[in-house]
């Protein structure tokens, strides 16, 4: 059975680009735009792999890792954050709440793929 | 403009900020690398992002002074004051593009235009003006950090010991280490040791938590880059040890591998005085340290798998390497095989003597002796000979190729594959024999639809034999194709004055022709051959080698070029056998058996040259006969069943004596035209053995039969 991947995003531009290059690798995905919504979907969907970004209204990447860490159906789901250069310290945060990895903005459809058969196999 | 753009032009600013400084920066230190590369990555940043978020503009306009900067990284393009201010005027530029982002002025699009063409002047003439590379690192890592300067070692084959101890939480992280494992055992050879000292008793185990670690000794072309990449998203929450402990795979190196207690060392196991304490006590080092308390079990496990390891691979490589050589005059090694050639003649009278003399001592001295000489005289043959084998497999490939190309259906076979001969007849042979193929399959085998309408199977056969026959070796190769075309040969050489036009040499001279300098019939030139450059190369070639080249041919149903090469000395193993009271050899290859008849039964054969052996009948010569041997032949005729051309053929002769170390001697001049001989060995007593050659034999006896 083909993995699924959740992609959190506030951007529709950046969620659709993810979602394009994954789905195109025969993945499936699930799209959230916020923290919040992300965490109301894994209640629906079972999810191999998290896709975040750091920035979103309602809820951000980081506290969406707390909560998805504090709960124990979903404490090892692997998380990966986007993030860009200039925020190695909220690298840093998300990685001590409990992140697996991160991509660096602006990344190649071939590295998000990389970073993903990565973390949870081919 | 949404949030995105807005926080794109935030980082943006900051960015350009920063450009500014490593810029100015980069202009004192201008082969600072660790700049060049910040210079780069802040240029890939505001290009990336800006094409992620629509800032089309600015990320074409910052491809172009990206690109500058990649050459300056891969050191085709160096740091100049012109690079300095153009790139300086470039930022200044993708500021203002950032200010009035969607409302360009003509003006500014002049200066940015003025800004490309110069950046662009700049690149010009270097090879790699090409796009900028897609990203700053492959695997989507973060850009690379600056490191500490490390032994570059990518591309070499080196071993590492990766240790790779994560923190028990690690699971937590929603890391799989099973999966980095696996990626590490993709970058090439490993062993993977697994530590589990630290598991607990199963009532503490709590199993969110990760007991065991990791060490791997890991053989690999890529680099410790390329491992620590592996380990990207976990180096900061584990404990990674990346260890170079075998660079130098040079198989010339006979230096041993690391020694057990040395490898401990080097992991801190114990210290290098206590090693050599344990060492003193001269038991087996790994147990010593289990029971001085020095090294746990699993440590001196560990230590060894890593051993094995290095070992192991160290052994391949070895193995895969090209053996060294030496290289001699041939004729110091012509000397040493004539010695041990004498040396087996004297070995033959020594082994005579002791037998006769019937003393035990003797007999074992003359023993040890024999077995001796027959090693010394292998390995002395075996210095100067190679199986022809090798050479003709290497053909296959040339024939399965060259066929495929022009269409044909070919099929090679080989025969004679263990011949041996001299190692530099064989370097010098593959030119020719390559050439001689080539002619084979181009000009000789037809299309298969044209061999169809010949009534001859579609698929056509190239056959390599290669034999001993005296002090000779041959090599045939023959075709099943059209044949030689003797008018078409004849028209040519006219065509190119070898010949006069009214002349009608005989067959054999008309194809001889063929090897004249700038001969070639094919109609049109093909890649494969027929340039007409060859065959006088091929005819030069084995001349060089002392050797001749035959070719016979029957228009429609082939043809076969005979190399004939001289083989001075050899010794080869035989069959010692009698006739009335000659001795006689016959090699020992050709033989399949030995039978005995008895005086009717050879009587019977001799009448009808025939004799019926298992169901099976087959041809036979009387060599008593043949040789006009007058004696009273004995009572139970012995039969030797050798093999020629494929078929059987039994040789009557008087005793079979046994096997025989045989040095060929070539016969004197005067008897150089004796058909059915090839050579003379001396025995042990000092008698003289004649060699027999079995093809010419019989092929006498198949004349001597037509005519009568």
């Amino acid at each position: 059975m083909s993995k699924t991947i959740m992609t959190v995003d506030d951007s529709a531009s950046v969620r659709q680009m993810v979602s394009f290059t994954l789905s195109g690798a025969g993945y499936g995905v699930v799209e959230a735009e916020h923290g919040q919504d992300a965490l109301d979907k894994l209640k629906a969907a079972a999810v191999n792999l998290i896709i975040t970004d750091l920035n979103m209204p309602v809820m951000d990447g980081i506290e969406l890792v707390r909560a998805v860490r504090s709960d124990p159906a979903l404490k090892f789901l692997p998380i990966v954050l986007l993030t860009t250069e200039s925020q190695d310290s909220k690298k840093q945060e998300g990685r001590q709440a409990g992140a697996t990895g991160w991509i660096v903005k602006p990344f190649k459809p071939e590295q998000l793929l990389a970073v993903v058969k990565k973390i949870i196999g081919a | 403009m949404d949030t995105h753009q807005t926080a794109y032009i935030e980082e943006a600013r900051e960015i350009l900020t920063e450009l500014e400084t490593s810029l100015l920066e980069l202009e004192e230190r201008p082969d600072d690398m660790e700049l060049i590369g910040r210079v780069f990555r802040a240029l890939h940043t505001i290009k990336g992002s800006g094409a992620m978020f629509g800032f089309d503009e600015i990320a074409t306009f910052t491809h172009h002074v990206e690109t500058a900067f990649d050459l300056v990284r891969s050191g085709e393009l160096t740091v100049s004051s012109d690079l300095i201010n153009l790139t300086l005027a470039a930022r200044d530029e993708i500021r203002k593009m950032l200010e009035d982002h969607g409302n360009r002025s003509e003006e500014d699009q002049q200066t940015a235009d003025e800004i490309l063409i110069n950046i662009k002047h700049l690149t010009q003439g270097t090879k790699g003006e090409k796009a900028a590379p897609e990203n700053t690192s492959k695997s989507g890592s973060p850009p690379p950090k600056p490191r500490a300067p490390l032994p570059e070692v990518k591309g070499k084959l080196a071993t590492f010991r990766v240790s790779f101890k994560p923190t028990p939480e690690i699971l937590l992280t929603g890391t799989n280490p099973i999966l980095l494992l696996q990626e590490l055992a993709e970058l090439g050879e490993c062993t993977i040791i697994i530590g589990n000292e630290a598991i607990p008793p199963l009532t503490e185990i709590n199993p969110e938590l990760c007991y065991v670690y990791w060490e791997v000794i890991l053989t690999t072309r890529s680099g410790e880059n390329a491992i620590k990449d592996v380990f990207i998203f976990v180096e900061d929450c584990s404990e990674i040890r990346i260890d170079l402990i075998d660079e130098d795979l040079d198989p010339d190196d006979d230096t041993q591998h690391k020694k057990l207690g040395e490898i401990l060392v080097d992991r801190n196991v114990l210290s290098a005085s206590e090693l050599s304490n344990c060492l003193a006590k001269q038991k087996r080092i790994g147990e010593v340290l289990v029971e001085a308390n020095l090294a746990s079990n699993d440590a001196i496990d560990n230590a060894l798998a890593e051993q094995n390891h290095l070992t192991k691979v160290r052994q391949k490589h070895k193995d895969h390497a090209e053996t060294s050589t030496i290289r001699v005059e041939a004729g110091r090694l012509d000397n040493l095989v004539d010695l041990v050639g004498e040396l087996v003649t004297l070995q033959a009278r020594l082994s005579q003597k002791a037998l006769r003399e019937n003393d035990p001592d003797l007999i074992s001295i003359s023993e040890e002796a024999d077995r001796l000489t027959a090693e010394l005289r292998n390995n002395a043959m075996s210095i100067r000979m190679l199986p022809i084998g090798d050479t003709f497999s290497k053909f296959r490939r040339l024939v399965r190729d060259l066929s495929k190309g022009l269409g044909k259906q070919i099929v090679m076979t080989t025969e004679g594959e263990d011949t041996e001969l001299d190692k530099t007849v064989i370097d010098k042979l593959n030119d020719p024999m390559v050439h001689l193929i080539r002619n084979c399959i181009d000009h000789g085998i037809e299309m298969p639809e044209e061999r169809e309408a010949a009534g001859k199977p579609p698929q056509g056969t190239v056959h390599l034999k290669a034999f001993h026959s005296g002090a000779n070796v041959y090599l045939q190769i023959t075709d099943d194709g059209k044949g030689l075309d003797a008018e078409a040969i004849r028209a040519k050489a006219v065509e190119k004055n070898l010949l006069s036009a009214d002349a009608t040499p005989p067959e054999s001279e008309l194809f001889a022709l063929i090897f004249a300098p700038g001969f070639s019939t094919a109609k049109t030139v093909s890649d494969v051959s027929g340039r007409g450059v060859g065959m006088d190369v091929v005819k030069r070639n084995i001349d060089a080698l002392r050797g001749t080249i035959e070719l016979e041919s029957n228009k429609g149903t082939g043809t076969t070029v005979t190399l004939k090469l001289p083989l001075t000395l050899a010794i080869i193993d035989g069959l010692l056998v009698q006739i009335d009271t000659g001795f006689f050899v016959i090699p020992l290859t050709a033989v399949e058996e030995c039978l005995e008849l008895t005086r009717q039964e050879a009587r019977l054969a001799q009448e009808r040259n025939m004799i019926s052996f298992r169901g099976e009948i087959f041809s036979y010569i009387s060599l008593r006969e043949m040789f006009g041997c007058k004696g009273e032949p004995p009572p139970l005729e012995k039969v030797v069943v050798v093999e020629v051309n494929g078929s059987r053929i039994g040789m009557g002769l008087d005793s079979v004596i046994g096997q025989h170390q045989t040095v060929i001697k070539s016969l004197s001049k005067v008897y150089q035209n004796i058909t059915g001989l090839s050579g003379a060995t001396i025995l042990g007593d000092g008698t003289v053995a004649l060699i027999l050659d079995i093809p010419q034999l019989v092929h006498c006896a198949e004349i001597e039969r037509r005519g009568g």
